[in-house]
């Protein structure tokens, strides 16, 4: 039987979801992170120290060829917290050098953990765009999802960006933040939103930022455990299914980028990745794979794909449609 | 008609929002002109998204309807709006209400001074 999305598509004379090309290069550098955030669809964690998962040299090297080969537009390095990662800064240099734009997916509580007293001023250095998760700009809900103390580390490690020329608005150095609900209820609109957080972080903190990304709760992992013991599960998938927008699938990510697991292996997403399920075809794994096909490649699909084109849709870019 | 009848001991039941439609079944007609009227009256206007559904959170407590209360708690997260803004709509729909009541005061004073020497 399809799954419900594959339904969706169906319904709507969508179906299949095909790739329209590689322009995005998503790697994921490990589950290593100093949080540990209720949300978390990869399940990262402190105690996630293990060279199983996480990327190994042999890794970094298939992904430093992949970006020298061309094409890639952005490499958007994400985790766990993936300056954790050995080979992060060589990755971001490498990147910089053939001329790609880099993306640092960062919990800004990271940048004052021991040994990276310095990452804020690298990331300057190479222009790296930061795309920071901030569940909301009020302690208290913040603090509920991610950890206690996770919002005052979070606000210094924005004034740190900004005192470092991010978020001015000139692009040289772009300060995005993510924001996702803390709860089992779809995000607002973006734009509100972000003018929101912008009015109430400058007042409050005197820090600012270039834009705001809503993205969805997806229905996996450390999330849909929580929504099974709040018996929120079936309200959630029945909410993302009624507000299945078709005018959300043409931009959802998986068409214009794949995601690269710690071990090499190629995923259509950060999502699909932690579901183990990589891309279609026999070769899989960055070492030896088709980017001819790849490009135009039928996107694996499931129910939680849902998250992705409920609403104003829903990609690591924020909203897909309107 | 439904299949399953309620419980007699409950009057509510979260699934009759879910079945709303049904209302129409009978004078589908009337029913049409109130959805259309309610859809335009929550619609995009003067007032934004977020701005009519605490309204309505706060009307819902107001009326006391449990439907409202559970569907505009929802609609007010999703519209942005958050815990400490909902609850001083509640306090605001409070507010009117204990107003009301004391405002109807004057009418007790006028009676008591009309009736007494």
């Amino acid at each position: 039987m399809r799954n419900r999305f594959d339904q969706q598509l169906d319904r709507h004379a969508l179906a299949p979801l095909t790739a329209r090309g590689v322009t995005t290069l998503q790697v994921n550098l490990g589950k290593l992170c100093n949080q540990a955030c209720r949300h978390c669809h990869v399940d990262a964690g402190p105690h996630q120290t293990g060279a199983d998962v996480n990327m190994g040299e042999e890794v970094a090297e298939l992904v430093i060829e992949a970006l020298r080969r061309g094409g890639i537009a952005t490499l958007d390095l994400t985790g766990g917290a993936a300056e954790l990662n050995p080979h992060f800064r060589r990755l971001v240099q490498e990147a910089r050098d053939a001329g790609v734009h880099v993306m640092d997916r960062c919990n800004l509580s990271v940048l004052f953990e021991a040994g990276q007293e310095d990452l804020g001023a690298f990331l300057a250095e190479h222009r790296v765009a930061v795309v920071a998760s901030l569940p909301y700009y009020r302690k208290d809900r913040t603090d509920r999802q991610r950890g206690a103390g996770v919002f005052d580390r979070s606000i210094d490690g924005l004034l740190a960006l900004n005192q470092l020329g991010y978020g001015n608005g000139n692009g040289e150095r772009q300060l995005d933040l993510v924001y996702n609900p803390v709860g089992a209820y779809l995000p607002a609109d973006q734009h509100q939103l972000e003018a929101d957080f912008k009015r109430e972080l400058r007042q409050q903190f005197d820090i600012v930022f270039d834009h705001l990304y809503c993205i969805t709760n997806m229905p996996i992992a450390r999330f849909l455990e929580w929504l099974q013991r709040s018996g929120n599960e079936a309200a959630y998938m029945k909410r993302l299914l009624d507000a299945f927008n078709p005018a959300a699938v043409p931009g959802v990510m998986c068409r214009d980028l794949i995601s690269i697991g710690p071990d090499g292996t190629v995923y259509d997403c950060d999502f699909n990745q932690m579901l183990g399920l990589p891309i279609t075809g026999e070769r899989r794994h960055l070492r030896d794979l088709d980017w001819d096909a790849v490009a135009a490649r039928p996107i694996v699909t499931r129910d939680h794909c849902l998250g992705c084109t409920a609403g104003a849709g829903s990609s690591c870019g924020g909203v897909t449609a309107g | 008609m439904s299949s399953t009848p309620p419980p007699a001991d409950s009057y509510y039941h979260a699934s009759h929002v879910e079945g709303f439609a049904k209302i129409g079944e009978a004078k589908p007609d009337l029913a049409e002109k109130f959805f259309a009227w309610y859809g335009a009256a929550m619609g995009p206007g003067a007032l934004s998204r977020r701005e009519k559904t605490l309204i309505a959170l706060a009307v819902a407590h107001a009326i006391q309807c449990p439907y409202c209360i559970d569907a505009y708690t929802k609609n007010a997260l999703e519209a942005g709006a958050d815990l400490d803004q909902m609850t001083e709509a509640l306090h605001v729909s409070a507010a009117i209400r204990g107003g009301a009541s004391m405002v109807h005061g004057m009418q007790m004073r006028d009676h008591h001074d009309a009736l007494s020497m």
